[in-house]
Parts: C-alpha cells; structure tokens; sequence
C-alpha cells in the first residue's frame, strides 16, 4: 500500500480525485473499510481514505429523512434515529465480524454503496429503495449530486439507484441523504422446529402470502440453529424456521394468534418474545454462525420457490453448512474450501453453483456472490454473478461514462469495473 | 416551450421509412394516415400537439428490436407511448419521429403466487395486473389515479405513484424484472423473480427513465395480499397550519398510514360540488387518512390518529365505520381532477414535492402567485410524503392564458425548489419541467444524466426533446477533461 489521502471536506475530496485524474493514478476507496475485502482485489496505489467526511448534517424525523456525510458511523446513525423511534427499515447488516473485524465499523456511504439488505428486505425494501440523495465525484473529478431531501422524487434519473450496488466503481459519495421510518413499537418470532426444507419452503410461502404482515422469514438448518444466541429457545439439535411480526402490540398480538392458526398443519409452533426475537433476527441479519470464519461465503438471492432447495441440494454437494433468509430468496451458504473437491476448490465451487443457479431457466435464475474468500481466489473467480454479453458491454460503458480513466476501485466488481 | 426542429432530410424520406417499417410490421401495425396519426398528437399533457411522422403498433419483443435497429440505422427519432396519460407531456410525438405505441403488448404472462409476482407484457394497465390477481386476495399496491387507463410500462417509465406509496413504495419499490429493448435493437433482461441486481442496478435506472434509455417490452412486478380492512378518517381543520401540524404528529408518533391526503378550500369545494361526499365547506383543510391492516390494528390507530386531530384542534372528524362510507370519504378526492374540469375550461396539473414543514409557507405564496397571474387555484396534496399538486385553472382559448399559465406553474415549481423540494414528485419531467432542470441541477449534474443517457442511445434518438434543456452531444460530454498540470500535489492530510 503507497499512500492514503485523507480528504477533510467534499472540496478536497475534489481536488483529491481531480489529481487522480491527472496522475492516471488509481484509488482505492475506504470508507471504514470493513467490506475491502469483498470483491476482486483492487490494484491501486493509493488509498482515498474518507473518514473525515463524518457527520449528521440534517434530521427531520417528521420529514422521515436523514443527510450524512458519507462516511458518517452506520452505529451513529442508529444510535440518532433510536432517540427518535426510528430506524434504517432495510435493516443494514454488520458485515465485519464475517472479516473477523470488530463490530459496528460500517460507514452509511459504505452501507449503501454496496446495497446489501437485512431480513426486513421482504417488507420495507432494500437500501437502493431508501436511496433519496447525494453529492458525489466522478471519476472525472467533476462534483455533483442526484435526487434531493424529499422522500418522493422523480426529478431526472434515478441516480441513487446506480450508486446503490456500485461498489465506489462510479463515484466516491461524499454526502447522503436517506429515508427513515418510525421503528416498530414491538415484535415476536413465531418458530416452527424440524421442518424439512420443503416443508419449509411451504410454511414460509403460506406465512408470506398471509394478510399477516410478516417482515421476516428465516430458515436455520439444524447445523446452524444452535449457533444463534436464542439457540437454546430454538429447539437445540432441530432445525428452525422461523417468521418475525412486528408493529404496534394490539396488532402483532392478534396477528401472531392467526398465523400460528394459519400454520397449525406444520405442527407444534413455539414464539420468541421481544428481546429473543431481537437477538434472533440481529444473528439473521449479520450472518452470525459463518462468523470469523476462514471459510468461503456465499450470498445467493434466487427466487423465493427456489432458494431452499438449491441451497440444500448446494450444501449436500458441498458438504457446506447453509441458512436461507429472504423467505427462501437468499441463501447464506459457507464452505470448507479444504473439504471440497480439487476440481471445486479451484473455483471456490462457483462454477456448479452457478450452473445449478441457472438450471431452471432464465426466470428463476438468480446471482451468486462470493462474499468471503482468499485473495487469490477472488482474482481467479468471478465474485459477482457473471453478465451477459449485453448487460457486460452496459457496465463497461457505465464505468466508462463516470471513470473514463479507470481510476476508481478499479476492478473491483470486473475485470476493469 | 420548445421541441427540437424537425430534420428536414428524414421528412422527405418518409414513403422509403415507412415502406422500411413495413418490412418489419404487418400493415395493420401501421398508421400513416394523417387523420388517423391526429388520435396520437397529445398525452395527459393536452396543451403541447404535434401529430408523428408515422405510427408503429409492434406485436412483439422481436419487432420492436428491428424497428429501434432500422431507426437507428436511418437516423429516425423514436417516442415510446403506452395509453398517453404522461401529465408532463413524456409522450409528446415528434414531427419527424416514430411513435412507437406498446397498446398491443397487452396480455399477462404469468402469475406466480409462489414468488409473490406477476409477469406482464407492458401495454397491460395497471388495475388489470390487480384484478388479475384479485381472486386470489393479492393486488399489486402502486395505484396512480390513472390506473384503470394507463400502462405498467408507462408507469414504470415515469416511476408512478399513487395515493397509496407513502407505505406501499413508488413503481421503483415493487418492480422485480423488465425485458428491455435498446436502441440498437439489443434485448437485455435485468432483475427477474428474486431481489437486487448483481452488479450496476440498471433496473432502477430504467424506472422513472422516462422512456429515455430503452423500451420496455416485459416487466414482472411484486404482488402483496390485501390487507384484511381498511378504515378512513375525514379530518377538517380551520387553517393549513393545522392540518401540517396533524400530519407531522402522525408520523412522530410512528404512524405510517396506507394513505395520508390533503386538500385545501377550493379543492374541497369544487370537489364537494361535484361529488356530494360530505365534505366539511368551513373548513380551510382537509385531512383523508386511511389506515390498513388486520382489523385490530386499523381500529387501534385510528384512534390514536383520532386523538392527534383532537389535539390539534379538527373542526371536523369522522371516522368510517363501513365500506361505504370509507368509499364515500374518498369519493370527492378521487374526482378531483373532474371536479375542477368543471369549474374551469381547462386546468394544469402541477406536481412538485415540498418538506411538508413547510406547507402552509408554500400554499400561502402559491395563493399570492395566484392573485398576481390572476388565474385560480386548487391544491391536492399527498401530504404524507410532501407531494403538492397545485391546479391552475386557465382557458386554453383566451390568448395569453396559456402562456400565463406555463409562467405560473413554473413559479411555483422553482419555489418547491426553492424551500428544499423537488420538481416533480411522481408526473416526471418530460418536456412540461424540461427548461427547469436547471433551478434544481447544475450543468455538472446534468452532464453526468446524459452520460448516462449516451451509454443506452448515443445517437439521442430514443425520445430526445424531454427530460433534458439541453442536448449536448456523446461525443463531446465522453471526453476527460484533464487538468494536466494545473493541478498541485492536492493540498490535503496525506500519510
Ligand atoms: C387523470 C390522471 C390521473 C393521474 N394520476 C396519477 C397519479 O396519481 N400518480 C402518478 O404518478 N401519475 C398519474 N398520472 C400520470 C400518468 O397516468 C402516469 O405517468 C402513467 O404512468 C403514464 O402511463 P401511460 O401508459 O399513459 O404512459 P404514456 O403517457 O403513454 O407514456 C409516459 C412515458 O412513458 C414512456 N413509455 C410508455 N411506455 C413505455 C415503454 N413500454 N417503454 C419505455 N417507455 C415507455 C413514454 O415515452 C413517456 O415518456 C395521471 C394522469 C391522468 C391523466
């Protein structure tokens, strides 16, 4: 690693990257830097560091909007919207303790710059969704800004929903602007214990399809379940599928009452209490049993119907451990990179999860991530789902667009991204 | 305002066009007559005529490709139209250009109540996709005013809202995948039945691109179940400040209601007039809320709702105790597009996006605007989310009113802008906002847009005229300004 510029404000951030420019000098863009170890390695002499651009600029909670400076704490935020009763819906993970960082590093530039979504993700949308506004610097070292501080906005196009999943290969954020929901009043977890993944797959479809609101629906295979801190209220050796409730008492009360009813074919049905179903979904949400691991990680979204059975069939062929999130629709799915196949371990199994991902066609195909894994591993495979030769000519010409030079993470998503 | 003059060369070429076009589509998918192409001269933006060179009805994915290819191979300009409600005239045809109408991509393809989605082609309307899937108790939540007219792919080129986004979501917030063609003839899928993009989020770009990009030919959409009741309150307050005030209580006190209306006393009046829904005429302002959800929710927050217009002094307050009367609160809201037809010749509907705290500021300066223009005023208003819609009422048939009216509506946009809002909050740009861009965006800011623009139609033949002041071209907005040597070592903390 050369050397880090440190930015104090979006001017120099300017300056910073109008240099770049000049220099044809690659940066690699650091927020907190707790995810810089997803994606392909990124080759660049120097590191943009942003952690001076740090702050809560504007708060209107009546206005259910937020503006930070771009590397602002995920955890200050919280912290903030909490005093008020409100919170970030899409439910930001903590992703760093899957890197074996300390908790609470993420910034909300990084948060949103990558997209990645908690379990609520099936009710409230994901981080793009809660996308209003920004300032940012092109790679052409040119400031500007997007979207406004309204929650409804259709002025130009929808910027935020670039940036969102961009992975600071367009721009470097400098300022956010986001919207905040009231936080809900109470929740509890209904849990079904020892259902196949099948039967699984049929409760969390019924509980979605339900008029019951459900805002998260979790499988845990029994080789994970007990590593959740309410692990011992989940059943110990059976697996657990479990559906999150949450709004005003009266309300969530009643509707526990009927999705349990709803749900009475599958068998014994336990409930998880306020702070149990916190802890719980908190384990869901930041990938608890895959933790600190060496492993290789895997974040599938694939169609609902679909998900379990693969993530399972995947597991199998593995000999991997897996949960599924999302309804089905996101499958966590870690493997012993010493345990596979040679063929397999050459590419961290990308290439027969990618294949079996796409079997049932282009409808219900999804995308792999390779979350978690050795350098040199993500340099040889692809680390995002692989595109198209149509959608692989728009990204190049998006990059090129924004980062003629190629000057910003270069390379972090594909090959010249 | 402006369209960009027509190419005298294309004009003259046009039998060799159409002929072209006939290689592709059958007759029958062709309109050339002159009196047939005036059916096609306006969208819901009725001030702004101009017939098309030629209209083209596609049947098919593959036929759209090979229209956009032959129009981009012949430098022919093309306008994408789906039913023609656009209010900010994004379907606007061009003298020397195709409109290329989606009205026979009308079937649904698919309804997966496994994955919660529906696959449409994108003529379908947007109720169609609702009452498709209706028996089984699902609907599909964004509901623009519209919606028994015009088509999921307008509504996802214009990123549509309705009465009910405020906790449903936008268009943008329930789209899952799209089929899209782009003006090279390339078909790309993006999205499909699971969640999130892998790699640049072109799906959300698409949404609310106003049919800048690419033409949408197929588009899967989230479906919900409908929530099992849903109960209104009929709120009147004796000033605008009032009704604010209710509103922002609401939300403090965590209250996300299904759908959260304001109108103010001309509205309330015509409306009333017009739809006898029993509408509170002292009143200054007034409130619609509605609450859904399982039954013991919905009773539980509307009386909570109930006791915050208590405290901020409601003149009127009426909760719904059936259908009916649920419906009938609604009913003057509803009509009020109608409703204010009826007192004026014609009428313009604006559509900016305020912080709501600043409400009664706006409405009070937009009454002065009204005064000084001498033209009237309704306001309707999303007041959850800070969406105003003004009406200005004007005769398109007295000479000056319209330009009087373009004068107004764009004084009281730049003040949205102005007190922190936005230009429009759900109706898009088109070229109603076009020559605003600049009061909300800098020349930077809008250089970039267009960038994005170049990477789907460098040409500029896919609906240019809308969206943007100024066209500059790829070429000339492609190339990097390098500051060689001008720039010092950056004079920041380095280590
Ligand atoms: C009475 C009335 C009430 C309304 N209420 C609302 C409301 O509550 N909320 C709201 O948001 N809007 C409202 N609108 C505006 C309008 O109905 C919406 O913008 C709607 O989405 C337009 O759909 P359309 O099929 O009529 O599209 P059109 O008007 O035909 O086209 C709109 C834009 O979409 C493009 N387009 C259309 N189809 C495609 C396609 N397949 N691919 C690419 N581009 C395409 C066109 O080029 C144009 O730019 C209202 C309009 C009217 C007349």
């Amino acid at each position: 690693m050369g050397e880090t510029l440190q930015p104090a404000d979006s001017a120099q951030l300017r300056e910073a990257v109008a240099w770049a420019v000049a220099r044809e000098q690659a940066l690699e863009i650091h927020g907190a830097g707790t995810k810089a170890a997803l994606g392909r390695p990124v080759e660049a002499p120097c590191r943009l560091d942003l952690s001076a651009l740090s702050g809560i600029s504007f708060y209107e909670p009546t206005e259910l909007v937020m503006t930070v400076a771009a590397a602002t704490p995920l955890a200050e935020v919280t912290a903030r919207l909490a005093q008020h009763n409100q919170h970030l819906a899409f439910e930001p993970a903590d992703y760093g303790p899957l890197w074996g960082k300390g908790p609470d590093g993420a910034t909300m530039g990084g948060v949103l710059a990558c997209n990645l979504s908690g379990p609520r993700r099936i009710a409230a949308g994901a981080a793009r969704d809660h996308f209003l506004g920004f300032q940012a610097v092109s790679g052409r070292g040119e400031a500007f800004k997007s979207g406004g501080r309204v929650v409804k906005n259709v002025t130009g196009y929808d910027m935020c929903k670039l940036m969102a999943g961009s992975y600071g290969t367009l721009a470097v954020l400098s300022e956010v602007t986001f919207k905040v929901m009231p936080a809900p009043e109470t929740l509890c977890t209904l849990v079904l214990p020892g259902l196949s993944p099948s039967q699984a797959v049929d409760a969390m479809t019924a509980a979605l399809q339900s008029p019951f609101d459900v805002s998260g629906a979790a499988h845990l295979p029994s080789a994970v379940a007990a590593d959740f801190a309410t692990g011992n209220n989940l059943g110990n050796s059976d697996s657990a599928t479990v559906l999150r409730l949450e709004g005003p008492a009266p309300s969530v009360a009643a509707r526990s009452t009927s999705l349990r009813q709803l749900l009475s074919p599958f068998g014994h049905c336990a409930l998880l209490e306020d702070t149990d179903s916190q802890d719980l979904w908190r384990g869901v949400r930041d990938v608890v049993p895959f933790q600190n691991g060496k492993g290789l990680l895997w974040r599938i979204s694939a169609p609902p119907s679909v998900g379990l059975v693969l993530a399972e069939q995947m597991a199998v062929r593995f000999g991997g451990r897996y949960f599924c999130d999302w309804g089905g629709g996101l499958i966590w799915l870690a493997l012993d990179g010493e345990a596979l196949t040679e063929e397999d371990a050459s590419n961290g199994g990308a290439l027969a999860l990618r294949k079996a991902l796409g079997e049932r066609g282009e409808d219900l195909a999804g995308h792999a991530l390779l979350l978690r894994a050795p350098q040199d591993l993500r340099r040889e495979v692809a680390v995002f789902q692989p595109q198209s030769p149509e959608l692989a000519k728009l990204t190049a010409r998006m990059k090129q667009g924004f980062d003629p030079a190629g000057i910003l993470n270069p390379g972090r998503m594909y090959d010249g991204v | 305002m402006r369209m960009p003059k027509p190419d005298a060369k294309i004009l003259s070429r046009r039998a060799e066009i159409i002929e072209g076009l006939g290689e592709i589509v059958p007759p029958s998918s062709l309109i050339t007559e002159e009196d047939a192409l005036r059916a096609y001269e306006c969208d819901g933006l009725t001030a702004y005529r101009q017939p098309p060179m030629i209209v083209v009805l596609p049947r098919t994915t593959a036929q759209v490709s090979l229209v956009l290819r032959y129009c981009r191979d012949n430098k022919v300009k093309v306008v994408p139209r789906g039913a023609g409600t656009s209010l900010s005239g994004g379907a606007l045809p061009l003298a020397d250009g195709v409109l290329l109408g989606l009205g026979k991509f009308n079937r649904i393809l698919e309804i997966d109540y496994d994955n919660r989605c529906v696959v449409a082609q994108p003529g379908v309307t947007n109720l169609a996709i609702t009452h498709a899937v209706e028996d089984k108790g699902f609907y599909y939540a964004p509901d623009p005013s519209s919606q028994i007219v015009c088509t999921i792919g307008g509504n996802i080129a214009e990123n549509s809202g309705g009465v009910h986004c405020l906790k449903y979501g936008l268009t943008t917030n329930n789209v899952l995948g799209l089929e899209v063609v782009m003006m090279n003839g390339e078909v790309v899928r993006l999205g499909g039945r699971h969640l999130d993009s892998s790699g640049y989020d072109l799906l959300g770009l698409m949404t609310g691109s106003e049919g800048l990009l690419g033409v949408v030919t197929e588009v899967t959409v989230r479906i919900l179940r409908a929530p099992q009741t849903a109960r209104a309150l009929l709120i009147g307050f004796a000033s605008v400040e009032a009704a604010g005030d209710c509103v922002a209580a609401i939300i403090a006190a965590g209250i996300i209601p299904a759908g959260m209306e304001m109108m103010d006393r001309p509205a309330i009046h015509a409306t009333e007039e017009f739809a006898h829904a029993g509408y509170p005429l002292d009143a200054e302002a007034l409130l619609i809320v509605e609450l859904d959800g399982p039954q013991v929710e919905v009773d539980h927050l509307i009386e909570q709702v109930g006791e915050l217009a208590q405290e901020h002094d409601a003149t009127t307050l009426q909760a719904s105790e059936n259908e009916a009367q649920r419906e009938r609160f609604w009913a003057g809201r509803k009509a009020a597009f109608p409703a204010v037809g009826r007192i004026a010749s014609d009428y313009l509907c604006m559509d900016g996006t305020i912080p709501r705290s600043r409400l009664a500021e706006v409405l009070g300066r937009i009454f002065g605007l009204s005064e000084q223009y001498g033209l009237g005023v309704a306001n309707v208003f999303h007041a959850g989310d800070g969406n105003l819609h003004p009406l200005i009422l004007f005769d398109a048939n007295k000479p000056g009113d319209l330009e009087k009216v373009e004068k107004f509506g764009a004084d009281i946009l730049k003040l949205c802008v102005e007190v922190g809002g936005v230009l429009t909050g759900e109706h898009g740009v088109g070229v109603e906002k076009r020559d605003l861009m600049g009061v909300m965006f800098t020349e930077e800011d809008l250089n970039q847009q267009q960038r994005v623009k170049c990477v789907f139609d460098p040409d500029s033949l896919l609906n240019p005229g809308k969206m943007f002041p100024v066209l500059h071209r790829c070429v000339e907005l492609g190339r990097l300004h390098v500051h060689k040597g001008e720039i010092p070592f950056p004079n920041l903390p380095r280590f």
